[in-house]
């Protein structure tokens, strides 16, 4: 790539993780594997470490460069992409530090090897992530196109309360939309897989959610998230995002027209695919995946506000 | 070349096209809100969404280039679709206040509404409210209106120069604001009323004042420098409400100065409209028969060289050349034109022209400014020397007093001592210059307007000759001529100067300059001083000398006079005025002049007559003709013919003494703006830096 510096962006919040980082890059250096004539092949290339300051947007690659830059973490138009035109103007490419740090691996134990794992157009290790209910959160690598059901028992100690207190399951960080239980029974944990079920595989941060999560509640705290994450430059997330929002907090109530579902799905598409960056997208998809698969729960909340009962999520009411 | 093919048209468009200026081409219409020719391209406001075939989604129009075989549809499903949809999000935390919005009626977001909006609204919840921003005296802001597509933010940033402006928070949170509430400190600050596509930035003079609907427009010229803007004058009944830029690629683009826009509220006040004759130490209204007869008595029995007349910076070409040819009927060499007193006029044209021309600074690589300030002496010369600037590769130099510009330059010194060192070579930037292909010099009044300035202007020249500023045209291998280049440049401060230059109305054959008539009067030697709108010189220093003042204001001269004679003002006359390039532009009447004011050709004429030494033009149109007959760039309007290059300036020794600027502030330069309220207003926030005590979000 003739690349001649590498920039490692850590989140803010991640104080700890970057004094560490910071802590190898300078063994590195100190080691001559980096830096001035580096590994002693002639080659010069620096490792600089960058804390951000803890927004969410400037993990979208054009505004981790802004924010590189020292400018407001705000997305930029595309084209020109970064490869093109990237950091200080530079061509550039933005990956993962995921993605680099399997480079190694893959380097010494042949190509062969990592596309051997998983499926084809499917290959490779992934890092899951499985927080919410479970009886052992934590992350972990594996193949991918494991079943959902095998990673969650195999690495997490399985659903709290067994797999049939399952509500379900947001496979791919708070992007992307949740999946009921039927689904999470047989479905792989992988690009396609997901994608077939309207879900996808996004950061393989597994979300578990068992019976006593009020779900229509889960859903507007991540419309929350994203309404306060949005950065405001483009109209439908940073109008859409607060609009969602409202109607989720009714909705978590039962305040609302069963009629005011369908405007809310339909906002929701009129953000997506319309913004610059995929913020837009990400604020959608749980929405629309909680409208997909547990739109009955939303319209039980309505009718029980409409008939005056008092509004409780489905596992408290059948207590 | 580009072809693609929009809703069923193919277009070829040149390359680095956007789709949305293909869709133009093509004649569709795409609609738009933070998008803007001379901005650069924010893509925020996603109205401009259409459907791209083979894309997964809509595209920003305004954003994406166009390349060859695209598919675009501007009106299908998907494109109306995204399109119906941002308006939709656009308006849910706008407050739909258009009746009490004076944006309303020229407002991009009503029209677009209209267009593209849903009947009514779907949204049930509270909409946003965000506090008011404080932003100087021009600019008022209703700041929930605001729909962030951040032009004002790029026009600060990027045309004006100043980094004042910006977004904070994040998300629906987020607002546009000034830094820490200042006022937006820049010339040309109010252009984003214009841009603003909503009612967030709205004139502040103009609040609540007329609908756009009940105004009469009228294209006319600006006379408050010498750029020569082209305007639109906004009046209702006998009102001038209001200035706006009109487009002129050459001249101003689409932009104004703050003091063309809103010194019009100087139109109003301290207005002569009716004759005044002084008796008994007192200026007592008369008629106009007592006034031009208290004249003839005065001229009566006096020889020419006892008479003296001077052109003010502000008056139309037909004016002065009726003066002109009247005191030549009166004998009298004694007349100027150059109220400063710069050492101009007299040889080749392009001895006193801003030869490159504004549009032709984007074409220099090297830029050398001497004794002045142009970001107030003329503020679209400025904005243009900035765009070139931004471009990158343009050193820019001055000699003279340091200012405060719109972009990085080199101070090369204060005085001639400066010019001297860079004509032979000795100076750091002769380098510079020697290096550049198509330099240029510009030098101003400050430099000009001294006892040396002939001397001052020879070393200019030599500057120019010696650096290859002056190129003629040549013809290259091909046999095709290429055009030459001019790169020595005048910058004029007042709007009737070169017009003034053009027609020589200067000092004949022994007669005296401005300086010669004021000691001329104090000494007894002129006895009849003709003032024609002229209000910037030392008036104290008239002496005993009987003083004719015609003009539009109750300013230093009228204060003076023996007799007033009212004029008009430029937004009540129609007149020919020569921009500082020597671009010869018409000027229309918007109103009529007030109360029994005249235009002022008329008065001259009307004069001569009482004087007994008719002039042979009976309107406007003879009038023209016959100063077109004797000078012909007046014939070519808004044409600029390049000026033969020839031997101007004179040899002499250069004092010590730096070059200042003729301007002090900005805001206040001439009658109708030091008349003016806001400009007032402005004068104590921008130039006396006096922050109102108080402003809308303080506590």
């Amino acid at each position: 790539m003739r690349a001649r510096a590498a920039y490692i962006y850590v989140r803010g919040e991640f104080y700890n993780e970057a004094r560490n980082l910071q802590a190898a890059i300078d063994q590195a250096y100190d080691a001559g594997l980096i830096g001035r004539n580096a590994c002693g092949s002639g080659y010069d290339f620096d490792v600089y470490l960058h804390r951000g300051a803890g927004a969410y947007i400037c993990g979208e690659e054009t505004a981790l460069l802004e924010s590189l830059e020292g400018k407001k973490g705000q997305p930029r138009l595309k084209p020109p992409f970064p490869a093109g035109v990237g950091l200080y103007g530079c061509p550039t490419t933005v990956n993962n530090v995921e993605s680099i740090a399997v480079v190694p691996t893959i380097l010494r134990r042949g190509p062969e090897w990592f596309a051997g794992l998983g499926r084809p157009k499917n290959a490779g290790t992934k890092l899951f992530c499985i927080s919410g209910h479970v009886n052992n959160p934590c992350n972990v690598e594996e193949e991918l196109g494991i079943p959902l059901r095998e990673l969650i028992d195999k690495h997490a100690g399985g659903v709290i309360g067994g797999w049939d207190n399952l509500l379900g399951v947001i496979p791919g960080g708070s992007s992307v939309p949740v999946l009921p239980k039927a689904i999470c029974d047989d479905v792989l944990m992988d690009f396609d897989s997901l994608r077939e079920v309207r879900s996808g595989l996004g950061t393989a941060a597994v979300i578990v959610m068992n019976k006593s999560t009020d779900i229509v509640r889960a859903i507007a705290r991540l419309s929350y998230f994203y309404k306060h994450e949005s950065c405001g430059q483009c109209t439908p997330c940073r109008e859409g995002t607060g609009w969602m929002w409202r109607v989720m907090e009714r909705m978590v109530r039962g305040e609302a027209d069963v009629e005011e579902i369908d405007v809310l799905e339909e906002v929701s598409r009129q953000i997506e695919g319309h913004t610059i960056c995929a913020l837009g997208d990400a604020a959608a998809w749980p929405v629309q995946g909680l409208i997909r698969h547990f739109r009955p729960e939303m319209e039980r909340r309505i009718a029980a506000r409409k008939a005056g009962q008092p509004v409780v999520p489905t596992a408290q009411a059948a207590e | 070349m580009p072809k693609l093919t929009v809703d069923g048209i193919e277009v070829e468009v040149p390359p680095g096209t956007s789709v949305l200026q293909a869709c133009e081409a093509a004649g569709a219409e795409v609609p738009r809100f933070c998008y803007h020719d001379r901005l650069s391209v924010a893509g925020n406001c996603r109205m401009c969404l259409v459907e791209m075939e083979k894309a997964p989604k809509p595209i920003a129009s305004c954003a994406f280039p166009a390349s060859e075989g695209m598919v675009i549809h501007t009106k299908s499903e998907v494109a109306r679709k995204a399109q119906k949809g941002t308006m939709e999000f656009l308006l849910i935390n706008h407050p739909l206040d258009c009746p009490i919005c004076d944006q309303g009626g020229e407002c991009d977001l009503q029209d677009q509404a209209m267009a593209y909006g849903w009947h009514s609204s779907r949204y049930t919840e509270n909409k946003r409210a965000v506090t008011d921003k404080y932003m100087g005296p021009l600019i008022k802001t209703i700041m929930t209106r605001c729909i962030h597509c951040t032009r004002c933010v790029r026009f600060a940033t990027e045309i004006a120069g100043v980094s004042e402006m910006g977004m904070l928070n994040r998300g629906e949170n987020a607002e546009i604001t000034t830094y820490l509430e200042n006022a937006l400190a820049s010339e040309l600050s109010a252009n984003v009323i214009d841009l603003c596509p909503v009612g967030a930035l709205t004139s502040k003079p103009y609040a609540f004042v007329s609908r756009p609907w009940e105004l009469k427009k009228v294209e006319s010229i600006d006379v408050m420098d010498a750029v020569g803007s082209n305007i639109r004058i906004d009046a209702r009944g006998q009102e001038v409400l209001r200035v706006l830029p009109r487009l002129h690629e050459d001249i101003n683009e689409e932009w104004i100065s703050d003091k063309t826009r809103y010194a019009c509220d100087g139109l109003k006040r301290q207005r002569l409209d009716r004759p005044y004759v002084r008796r008994d130490g007192k200026l007592q209204p008369a008629s106009w028969a007592e006034a031009f007869a208290a004249i003839a008595t005065r001229l009566n029995g006096l020889k020419g060289s006892e008479i003296a007349a001077i052109a003010g910076d502000a008056v139309d070409a037909e004016s002065m050349y009726a003066l002109k040819r009247l005191m030549t009927a009166l004998g009298s060499p004694n007349i100027d034109c150059r109220q400063d007193g710069a050492r101009l006029g007299g040889g080749p044209r392009a001895g006193w022209l801003f030869n490159t021309t504004i549009a032709g600074i984007e074409d220099a690589d090297a830029l050398l400014l001497i004794g002045t300030n142009p970001r107030w002496e003329a503020a679209l010369v400025n904005a243009r020397i900035r765009k070139r600037w931004l471009r990158g590769r343009f050193p820019i130099g001055l000699v003279g007093q340091p200012v405060d510009l719109t972009y990085d330059y080199d101070h090369l010194g204060a005085g001639a001592q400066s010019l001297s060192e860079i004509a032979d070579g000795s100076h750091r930037f002769a380098e510079v210059l020697k290096a550049a292909k198509k330099p240029m010099l510009v030098i101003g009044s400050g430099a000009l307007a001294r006892a040396d300035g002939a001397a001052v202007l020879a070393a200019a020249r030599a500057i120019a000759e010696g650096f290859g500023m002056i190129q003629p045209d040549s013809v290259d291998e091909d046999g095709e001529t290429v055009a030459g280049w001019n790169g020595f440049n005048v910058l004029h401060s007042a709007a009737s100067r070169v017009a003034g230059l053009d027609m020589g109305f200067l000092p004949g054959e022994g007669g005296a300059d401005v300086a010669g008539i004021l000691a001329g009067a104090r000494s007894g030697a002129i006895k009849l001083v003709y003032l024609l709108a002229a209000d910037e010189i030392d008036t104290e220093a008239l002496g005993d000398a009987f003083v004719v003042y015609q003009g539009h204001h109750g300013d230093k001269g009228a204060h003076r006079a023996d007799v007033v004679l009212p004029g008009a003002a430029y937004t009540e006359k129609d007149g020919l005025y020569v921009n500082t390039e020597g671009r010869v532009q018409m000027g229309f009447a918007a109103t009529f002049p007030l109360g029994e004011a005249r235009e002022d050709w008329k008065i001259v004429r009307a004069l001569s007559d009482a004087v007994g030494h008719t002039l042979p033009f009976d309107d406007l149109v003879a009038l023209r003709q016959a100063l077109m007959a004797e000078y012909d760039t007046f014939a070519a309007i808004d044409t600029i013919e390049p000026a033969p290059w020839g031997a101007f300036g004179a040899a002499g020794a250069l004092e010590e003494a730096p070059f200042g600027s003729p301007i002090e502030n900005f805001y206040m330069t001439d009658p109708i703006s030091r008349a003016s309220k806001t400009m007032a207003e402005c004068t104590e926030v921008f130039s006396l830096r006096r922050q109102p005590v108080a402003t809308g979000t303080h506590g």
